[in-house]
């Protein structure tokens, strides 16, 4: 097993046809696969045509209906990202894994709000998505450095997420799933809920979480896991050097009004049992020593 | 994005948020034209720059006549202004605002901003109005009213009176208290801010309900639908090397520190600063060239942080993904063709094409300090730092 995702996942593509959508649908086609898993795409103003071989609907209810989608990914531009989000909330998708960076606050402020009481997973936006080592990848990471194994993986950023992943690798570790959560201040699922998801998937040995400042989900997630995590976790922050006030790249990332800090949440997850490193070229090292 | 109090002020105005009346100035002469066109016997000449707290740096004063008026322009257009937001350096004083005296009864707090918990816009106020409102949050926190807004809804009648009743705004006054808040939020809605405060909100004599203050921040990604709130955007208040960085949209932030960072992620880039910091070292910077950098972006990226003069060595961390290594690789080549480069430079690949990139380097002839993994990478930037 793994979470979320998995061979049988059937995915639309939102924003096929652009130039991010058209590669990134080919690289994840040609992983594990990737090839049976890419079933549609979706641009409103290209029904009918398709891109090497996988149809394109005029919206993502056709092509739900059409091929037996359940999970979209989505490369639409800022201005219409949500917007996609939605519709695919709309469609009763399972799955919704939005790589868009930049999408205005307000926007998804509106669209988490619809999306209350509906059934539709929401992750991202501004993530480079989730994989099943071995079997499907959904997004823009490099498939390569990632081996199937009992290690999950959840994070707010792209690369340090890759960083995290050469470091179990190193270790001789393989991952069960790795989901980057995206930096945005308004988001889809965060790290408690994919903890959740890690405690009760069989084949999640120990998770490996990555943090960085700003907001308080990590705080939340850690007292989530002293009281109920049945595996070991281990942690970073990034960020304990970044000022106040400043945003670190990410929209999510910024310490202001005293919270948010990196050493906060350090010590939040120290309290609860998590153990941390302050050094980035660790984290593996600590999840192998978290094992026995 | 930041703007100026003035600039605020006249965009809430337009949402029917009631403040003195003023006029932006930009010489002494014009302050005081400024002073007389509005009349009465005291005028407030507040400086105009983003940073908070000016009112204890010196940069909002009284004037009972219009020779004070010109006196206290005359000071504070072209002083350095240092509040705790500005930093030691402070930051120099380009614009004044010119305002009516107005008689204070009473002063509140009122912000707004995005609650990333509820994931809604967060209604804040309190009696404490003046004050260091963070200072009231960190001690005080049940004297600062909270509401969630509705985002399909809005702000209602019921809620905006709720909170106006809980911050102890007199009765009399509750009317205009709801109207304003309402427009308040009526106006970081329709702007797509991130931030609107209005510290401190006031009940003048006669009962009215007043903007005494303002400030307003903006969501960098809804701009592109604001070309009315980008026109706003005074340069002289940025870092000249934030804006040369955002021209080539690169991130970049200055620290104190020298030893200089080329990271792509801001993940990957926080926890460089991290490390190097953790090894004794210091950041010069926070600088991530994104998921789509090419050579141009890094050999724009190698400028930016050689224009610092406090620069003692370079660390590359790249984690190839999209991103790819030969990519990075080239960038810093025809860095190094164009610009001289003075100080040691520490490079760190993994990831897409490493192979490639690394034989471009280790081709080009440049010293280069290669580093097999992150930790090596900033043990040997903090010794190149160090001389050693």
């Amino acid at each position: 097993m793994s979470i979320l995702i998995n061979q049988n996942s059937r995915v639309i593509t939102q924003g096929i046809t652009g130039k991010t959508g058209r590669f990134h649908t080919r690289m994840c086609r040609e992983y594990a696969n990737g090839g049976s898993c890419f079933v549609a795409g979706v641009n409103p103003r290209k029904p009918g045509e398709n891109f090497e071989g996988v149809p394109v609907y005029g919206t993502v209810e056709e092509a739900k209906d059409a091929t037996g989608g359940n999970v979209s990914v989505i490369y639409v531009p800022p201005p219409y990202a949500a917007a996609a989000i939605d519709e695919a909330v709309e469609a009763e998708l399972d799955l919704v894994i939005c790589i868009t960076e930049g999408i205005p606050v307000r926007d998804m402020i509106r669209t988490r709000y619809k999306m209350q009481g509906k059934k539709t997973r929401l992750i991202g936006p501004n993530c480079p998505g989730i994989i099943t080592p071995d079997e499907i990848k959904i997004g823009i990471m490099p498939g390569y450095i990632h081996k199937k194994g009992r290690i999950g993986v959840v994070s707010r950023s792209g690369t340090l997420t890759y960083e995290a992943v050469a470091q179990l690798m190193e270790q001789g570790l393989g991952q069960s799933t790795c989901i980057g959560i995206g930096g945005d201040p308004v988001n889809g699922l965060k790290h408690l809920d994919v903890m959740q998801l890690f405690n009760d998937d069989e084949e999640t040995e120990a998770v490996l979480m990555v943090g960085e400042i700003g907001g308080t989900d990590e705080e939340d997630c850690a007292r989530w896991v002293k009281e109920h995590m049945r595996k070991p976790v281990v942690g970073f922050i990034a960020g304990v050097t970044a000022p106040p006030g400043k945003r670190m790249g990410h929209a999510g990332a910024i310490i202001s009004g005293g919270k948010g800090t990196a050493q906060e949440k350090l010590a939040v997850m120290e309290e609860c049992g998590i153990r941390v490193t302050r050094n980035p070229a660790e984290m593996g090292k600590l999840l192998k020593s978290a094992l026995n | 994005m930041k703007i100026h109090e003035y600039q605020a002020k006249e965009i809430l105005r337009q949402y029917g948020v009631t403040t003195p009346r003023g006029i932006a100035s930009f010489s002494v002469d014009e302050a005081v034209k400024a002073a007389r066109e509005l009349g009465g016997d005291t005028w407030v000449v507040k400086a105009q720059i983003y940073a908070g707290g000016r009112g204890k740096g010196g940069g909002v004063k009284i004037a009972k006549s219009l020779q004070a008026v010109r006196e206290l322009a005359g000071n504070m257009l072209g002083m350095q202004l240092v509040t705790h937001q500005t930093g030691p350096e402070g930051q120099t004083v380009r614009r004044l605002f010119i305002e009516e005296g107005v008689n204070i009864a009473n002063e509140y707090y009122a912000g707004m901003v995005v609650d990333r918990g509820s994931q809604r816009v967060c209604l804040m106020a309190s009696a404490e109005g003046g004050m260091d409102i963070e200072q009231v949050a960190a001690e005080t926190p049940e004297k600062i009213h909270k509401l969630l807004i509705d985002p399909i809804a809005g702000l209602t009648d019921g809620e905006a009176l709720e909170i106006a009743v809980k911050t102890g705004i007199p009765d009399t006054s509750h009317s205009e208290a709801v109207a304003l808040f309402k427009a308040l939020y009526k106006a970081f809605d329709d702007k797509d801010a991130s931030l609107v405060e209005i510290n401190p909100l006031v009940l003048t004599a006669d009962s009215r309900v007043f903007a005494l203050d303002a400030k307003m921040n903006f969501d960098d990604n809804a701009l592109f639908r604001h070309p009315d709130i980008i026109a706003l955007r005074d340069l002289d208040e940025e870092d000249p090397l934030e804006v040369k960085a955002s021209e080539h949209d690169l991130s970049y932030i200055p620290l104190d520190g020298n030893i200089g960072c080329l990271v792509n992620g801001a993940g990957l880039a926080m926890a460089t600063m991290d490390i190097i910091k953790l090894y004794g070292g210091n950041p010069a910077n926070f600088l991530d060239v994104g998921g789509g950098a090419t050579a141009d972006k890094v050999t724009e990226a190698f400028k930016l942080m050689l224009k610092n003069p406090r620069l003692e060595a370079i660390l590359v961390n790249i984690f190839g993904g999209i991103m790819r290594c030969d990519v990075i690789a080239e960038g810093v080549v025809q860095a190094a063709r164009e610009v001289r480069l003075t100080v040691p430079l520490v490079v760190r690949l993994e990831g897409t094409n490493v192979r490639l990139g690394k034989q471009i380097l280790a081709d080009s002839g440049l010293a280069v300090i290669a580093a097999e993994n992150m930790a090596d990478a900033a043990q040997k930037a903090v010794r190149a730092a160090e001389g050693v």
